[in-house]
């Protein structure tokens, strides 16, 4: 073990982690510990991890926030937590009941913070926990298994439709903090849900390490939103690692806009004609390090996938985008579609992408482009043969390619929310919101 | 209103226009017709201003102003509208903005107040309706997923709104069936003015069915051949350009 991996796993066996009562619980935090020990977090080595290099974290050594004072800013919150939704609050890695607005729970329905899951039904936690993603996918889930600290589990019964999204707000208030969360979604079949991540920090550095199983159901749909808004000086990993039934129906956007060095896994397997639809939109300012990184397993015939991801990059930032189809023997009739379309804004801002599509299948319709590069001149012409000038003309193709992304969200809150961060966040000036 | 005296276009080092002159004064329509790569297109994207090309003699006066000294859209706001032959997709722009940000563009430039939102759709939706187009394509992205008829109307739509004084048409017929040309004939025609002048640049007579020419120059080889009447434009349906290419060479 390096001497910096011993920061992180000093006094593993003092903190109290939810479920040291749970023995199959303690055997799985075992063998994370054991298998991060021994292998710390990616390396550049690793195929997957070539474009991002995460070694900064062995020598920041964040510290796991037990316990600690939880001030949050009602304010500030405010702008993050939205109206008309079952919003659980994490702060620092840890459920806060005052925080979180669960009141008019449909019957049947779960919706409750992981520690507590752990110890109310542990048995469904049990039988989920793990079963998406595993230790040896790589450093950042043996790490989460080892130390996460909280999270949410939902469950939504059989022929549910949610009457409103669920919204997790992830906070991290302590500078130096680490923040380890792991969530459950269970949707039984033919049930629906909306689910929006949403990650935000004060203006200090600290590592937040969520990782998301989903379990969507024969005929069941989810509809996933991530919102990663985190401070400028944080590092971010967030991994969503879906299982969908036959049938099953699953949509994600992504939204990665804060974060020093931010990693979204993302990945889907999919059974008998279930669809999956991953849309992204990545901005990279400064030196902003956006790592997005997509597999969708086909594994059985009549799949559908279509996937989307577009980069704005400016000044030194650098955008990854790594996309992974695998379409298995069995998986015929496949119907998969991949896109990726960089804007460099700058000399020095970089755009690595990497389709990848492995077919073992004869019978498939696969299809993948990708594009880096600038803003088309016959656009920026046609804006001004009628009468827009050419910087106006520059800044509102500029936005009209990230605010695609942005129109394809159907919450009018969230909307406004992304819309709002967008705006803000855009490197151009002279960027009207009249223009949409 | 618009005089171009002997003038050469080069792309790449390649000679395309060889010495064009024309004159179009006020009310006037001309019709420009000519071959495939005879130099029509460079000719229109050479009035609106598009990058790419290099002008190695001769002039261009509009209104008594040096056209060539414009960018794009100066000459947009003095009163000169393309309609692409090819209309661009421009996704995650609305239509409706568009229109909006080009009228107040002209307008402020001219010293005229900027429209408000009432009268601005107020004035839209009557335009819209006369070009029998569907109001939601004013709330769609500028031209992306419309057909080629759609993007057509929708370029005369932005010239109905813009209300311009030098209307150069690029090949508005290509890819247009009989009743959307119609529509887009109409919508030209209503818009004609005695301050109005159209250059129509295209391949067919059958636009000039709608749209009655006073002028029809051919243009082969980067210069004009011939020019006359509307009845040269019958001529040339009937024999082709063949017969004037050979009597030029």
């Amino acid at each position: 073990m390096s001497t910096a991996l011993s920061d992180y796993t000093a006094n593993y066996s003092a903190l109290a982690l939810p479920g040291q009562d749970l023995p199959w619980l303690q055997q799985l935090r075992a063998d994370a510990y054991t298998q991060f020990a021994s292998h710390g977090f990616p390396s550049p080595r690793a195929e997957e991890w070539r474009y991002t290099n995460v070694s900064a974290l062995e020598k920041k050594a964040f510290k796991p926030l037990l316990g600690a004072a939880q001030t949050v800013d009602a304010e500030w919150l405010k702008a993050y937590q939205l109206a008309d939704t079952y919003s659980l609050v994490l702060v620092d890695g840890h459920f806060s009941a005052d925080l979180s607005q669960l009141a008019g729970l449909p019957e049947g329905v779960q919706i409750l913070s992981m520690a507590e899951a752990i110890q109310t039904c542990p048995e469904q936690v049990a039988a989920y926990l793990g079963k998406a993603v595993s230790n040896s996918e790589h450093g950042f889930i043996a790490f989460n298994n080892a130390w996460f600290t909280d999270g949410v589990f939902v469950h939504i019964p059989a022929k549910c439709v949610l009457d409103k999204p669920i919204q997790c707000l992830h906070i991290v208030t302590q500078d130096g903090g680490l923040a380890t969360t792991r969530n459950l979604l269970v949707l039984a079949e033919h049930a629906a849900a909306q689910w929006l991540e949403t990650f935000v920090g004060v203006d200090v550095g600290y590592l937040s390490a969520a990782v998301t199983e989903a379990f969507v159901g024969q005929n069941a749909e989810l509809t996933a939103y991530k919102v990663q808004c985190e401070s400028a000086k944080a590092y971010h990993f967030g991994g969503l690692y879906i299982q969908q039934a036959r049938d099953a129906r699953c949509t994600h956007h992504n939204f990665a806009f804060g974060g020093l060095l931010a990693r979204s896994d993302i990945h889907t397997d999919l059974q008998q004609a279930a669809e999956c639809e991953l849309n992204g939109l990545y901005l990279g300012v400064k030196r902003q390090h956006h790592d997005n990184h997509t597999r969708i397993n086909h594994l059985k015939p009549h799949g559908i996938s279509r996937e989307t991801y577009k980069g704005v990059l400016a000044d030194r930032a650098r955008g990854v985008f790594q996309g992974r189809v695998v379409v298995a023997e069995d998986a015929q009739k496949t119907d998969s579609q991949m896109n990726n379309r960089n804007l460099l804004l700058s000399a020095d801002a970089e755009a690595d992408t990497k389709p990848q599509l492995e077919i073992y299948a004869d019978d498939v319709k696969c299809a993948h482009g990708v594009t880096v590069g600038q803003l088309e001149e016959k656009s920026v012409f046609y804006l001004q043969s009628r009468g827009v000038d050419e910087e106006t003309a520059r800044n509102m193709l500029t936005f009209a390619f990230a605010n695609e992304m942005v129109d394809k969200i159907k919450i009018k809150g969230l909307h406004d929310l992304v819309l709002a961060q967008l705006l803000e966040r855009f490197p151009q000036a002279g960027i009207e919101k009249e223009w949409l | 209103m618009l005089s171009i005296k002997d003038l050469t276009v080069n792309v790449n080092d390649k000679k395309i226009l060889k010495g064009i002159n024309l004159e179009v004064k006020a009310g006037e329509i001309h019709a420009i017709m000519g071959p495939n790569g005879s130099g029509k297109s460079t000719l229109s994207h050479i009035l609106s201003g598009k990058s790419g090309y290099e002008v190695t003699g001769g002039s261009v006066m509009y209104q008594g102003k040096d056209l060539l000294d414009m960018p794009p859209e100066i000459r947009a706001r003095e009163g000169v509208f393309l309609a692409f032959q090819y209309p661009v997709e421009i996704p995650g722009v609305s239509n409706v903005y568009l229109l909006k940000a080009a009228l107040n563009a002209v307008r402020k430039h001219n010293g005229l107040d900027e429209v408000d939102a009432m009268d601005f759709l107020t004035l839209v939706k009557a335009k819209v309706k006369a070009l029998e187009m569907d109001e939601k394509f004013l709330y769609r992205a500028v031209n992306e997923g419309f057909s080629g008829g759609e993007k057509k109307r929708n370029e005369i739509l932005q010239m109905a709104m813009l209300e311009p004084k030098l209307c150069i048409l690029d090949e508005t017929d290509s890819g247009l069936d009989i009743d959307a040309l119609k529509i887009v004939a109409d919508g030209v025609n209503s818009l004609r003015s005695p301050d109005r002048s159209f250059i129509m640049v295209t391949h067919y007579q059958r636009l000039l069915d709608y749209i009655k020419p006073d002028f029809v120059h051919v243009l082969a080889h980067g210069q004009i051949i011939k020019s006359g009447g509307p009845e040269l434009a019958l001529e040339l349906e009937e024999k082709g350009y063949g017969w004037l290419e050979e009597a030029a060479a």
